[in-house]
């Protein structure tokens, strides 16, 4: 087994052009990982800049809906920007400032990560382009704004199908021509060594801060744990922390889109994906039985990615996680339902983990308590939210 | 000695550069996938690198990109690539090296692959995904099977990694020219933020590292889109691949062109 897998998962399968950049961040972030300089800096600007640590906070009205177990939300909807990818941003720029980069690229499907990413790189004075599938600019014109204005640069991508796994594409064929000055920091828990790694490391702070909070609002008592999955970084953050914890069952919720066709979910992890290399990692994917990828479908912009992050395929050979699906109308559903009983709009995506109440609460007892990240903020969602839902707000 | 070995063996007896070429099976059809091996052969190619069509090949520019795309909505499969080199194999005996990404080859099954694909003429694998650090397992088969496993030098590769790579050459080193992908940069559609122009001294001084550890052959491709660029690659290595520049032309089902194209390499490199 090389270094960087997860049981059978991950590993480096990359073009050779990349492999020197690879082992020059995987030396880098050795050193900086267990810098106390470097660790106050992260620290400083999760904080003060972003909003850590976030609220648990206990959903009454919720937990009165379903009259079981307590219901607590992990709120990453409000961090700046609006969703957790703000925290690997913040990590993987000052990362890439203290090796000396000039530039930072980044992929994005919806544009959350996107934003997190130009966000960072506006704060420290890199310079910042964005790979962004021809198809989602149209889609997300918005957030193509947005990055933009906070100063980064906006690259279409039309190869393949000009969606998320295109733009991943495109910004590692851009990162191997330039490697000696550029950063590539990838949105998810995905890729090759060590990005997987990084990647939970800074995302880890969302589990870490739960379990320190529920012991001042519950006892330390936690029955369930709950996260969307797409590439699977809140997953990852919320669940580390976790993982040795087996009273603690914890629950991955995919898209499940709008059939169990290929092509219509991203059920990576639960039904529709097999074991394959994507982007840089061994680790389950959406593919044909020919081995070629299959476009992933879901109501969701940031859960719509063919692959998943290793160490998830690796929690779920082990029986470490249980992954399951939601599909676009039970997301829709647990969509309106927070709106209405709490007054906070959550992302599609956090909406898909919301959803798996409707199927987990009915079996939880009244002494339980039940923690769900609540990854995003649902702003960006309303406008496609009203289109489908026939209500006119040009 | 592998169909390989022989061709790398005389064109080193005759002092000739080594002309690879690059084709996408499938493209334009399968038929016209055997037409443009003959034609390259014709023309002078000494190899065949034929390229397996993947949904995400990271490797490449848009060039091998579009035919890609273009060989899977064709249907080309590995069972049907099979059969195609099957049928290549009555009638030429040129080496034919497959290159594709890894992911098509585990949904095959590794040993499967090499068995079968070995048995139906291929030559060996270049699988760009696979760096040398992933490639034990699949070197082992290979080594086991006689066929060849392709290993990679860039200008970025350090020469504690090129020392490991020359330990386990096999066939011929693969020097990529510039960091980056495949795509012609005299006058090829490329990819945003690629190097326009590529300066072959940088790749030729890894070239010349390379001499010093082992006595495998050097091919340097990615690039190359005229015969002057050829000739530059060919100054510090053995032979140069071309690939892109000879795919767009078939691509606009310009085969002819395609063979002159490749006449006009050969006759540079031999000048």
């Amino acid at each position: 087994m090389t270094e960087g897998r997860f049981g059978k998962f991950g590993g480096q399968y990359v073009p050779e052009t990349v492999m020197p950049v690879l082992k020059e961040l995987e030396e880098a972030y050795k050193k900086y990982k267990d810098d106390e300089s470097f660790k106050a800096d992260v620290r400083y600007y999760l904080n003060k800049y972003a909003g850590r640590p976030t609220m648990l906070y206990y959903a009454k009205k919720l937990t009165e809906h379903y009259g079981k177990a307590k219901i607590y939300l992990k709120r990453e909807d409000l961090l700046h920007t609006g969703a957790h990818k703000i925290n690997n941003a913040l990590g993987q720029a000052l990362l890439a400032k203290r090796m000396g980069k000039k530039q930072i690229i980044a992929e994005t499907g919806a544009g959350q990560h996107g934003v997190a990413t130009a966000t960072a790189a506006a704060l420290f004075g890199l310079d910042c382009c964005v790979f962004m599938g021809a198809l989602d600019m149209e889609r997300q014109k918005l957030n193509v704004f947005r990055m933009k204005l906070l100063g980064a640069k906006v690259i279409p991508v039309s190869s393949g199908t000009g969606t998320l796994k295109d733009a991943t594409s495109e910004a590692i064929r851009y990162w191997a021509a330039h490697v000696e000055d550029t950063h590539y920091i990838i949105g998810s828990a995905v890729g090759p060594h060590p990005y997987p790694t990084i990647v939970r490391d800074f995302q880890s702070c969302i589990g870490e801060e739960i379990r320190q909070q529920i012991k001042e609002e519950a006892g330390g008592r936690i029955d369930y744990l709950l996260a969307c999955v797409g590439g699977g970084s809140n997953a990852i953050g919320t669940f580390y922390e976790f993982r040795n914890d087996k009273d603690v069952k914890k629950f991955g919720i995919e898209a499940g889109g709008r059939s169990d066709t290929s092509g219509d979910n991203a059920k990576t992890l639960s039904g529709a994906g097999e074991p394959g290399v994507l982007h840089g990692a061994y680790s389950y994917v959406l593919q044909t039985p020919e081995g070629q990828i299959v476009e992933a479908y879901s109501v969701s912009a940031g859960l719509d990615y063919p692959g998943v992050g290793p160490e998830h395929s690796y929690f779920k050979d082990e029986g470490i996680v249980k992954y399951v699906s939601v599909t676009d109308t039970e997301a829709l559903d647990a969509f309106r339902r927070l709106s209405k009983l709490e007054g906070i709009i959550p992302a599609l995506e956090s909406s898909h983990a919301l959803a798996y109440l409707e199927k987990l609460m009915p079996q939880t007892k009244e002494d339980e308590v039940v923690v769900l990240c609540l990854s995003g903020r649902g702003d960006k969602d309303v406008q496609m939210v009203a289109k489908i839902l026939g209500e006119g707000i040009e | 000695m592998t169909r390989l070995d022989k061709v790398l063996a005389e064109l080193k007896n005759q002092n000739k550069k080594g002309l690879f070429i690059y084709l996408m099976a499938g493209v334009p059809d399968e038929a016209g996938t055997i037409e443009a091996v003959k034609a390259a052969e014709r023309a002078g190619a000494n190899v065949i690198e034929l390229g397996i069509p993947f949904s995400d090949p990271l490797a490449d520019g848009p060039v091998i990109q579009e035919a890609g795309i273009k060989a899977i909505k064709g249907g080309m499969n590995l069972t049907r690539l099979l059969d195609l080199i099957k049928k290549i194999r009555t009638e030429t005996q040129i080496p034919l090296i497959g290159m594709g990404y890894i992911n098509n080859i585990l949904h095959y099954g590794v040993e499967k692959f090499v068995k079968d694909f070995k048995e139906a003429g291929l030559d060996g694998m270049i699988i760009p995904d696979v760096p040398h650090e992933e490639s034990a397992d699949i070197r082992a088969v290979c080594k086991k099977e006689d066929f060849h496993l392709i290993e990679f030098v860039t200008p970025g590769t350090t020469v504690e990694r090129m020392k490991e790579t020359c330990s386990s050459a096999d066939g011929f080193i693969y020097a990529v020219s510039v960091n980056g992908v495949t795509g012609a940069r005299d006058g090829g559609a490329q990819a945003f933020g690629q190097a326009a122009v590529i300066d072959y001294e940088v790749i030729g001084k890894v070239a010349e590292l390379v001499k010093k550890e082992t006595n495998v052959p050097l091919a340097v491709g990615f690039g190359i889109g005229s015969p002057e660029a050829a000739v530059a690659a060919a100054k510090h290595s053995d032979a140069v691949i071309v690939g892109s520049a000879v795919v767009s032309k078939i691509l606009q089902n310009k085969l002819g062109e395609a063979e002159k194209f490749i006449a006009s390499l050969r006759t540079a490199l031999d000048a």
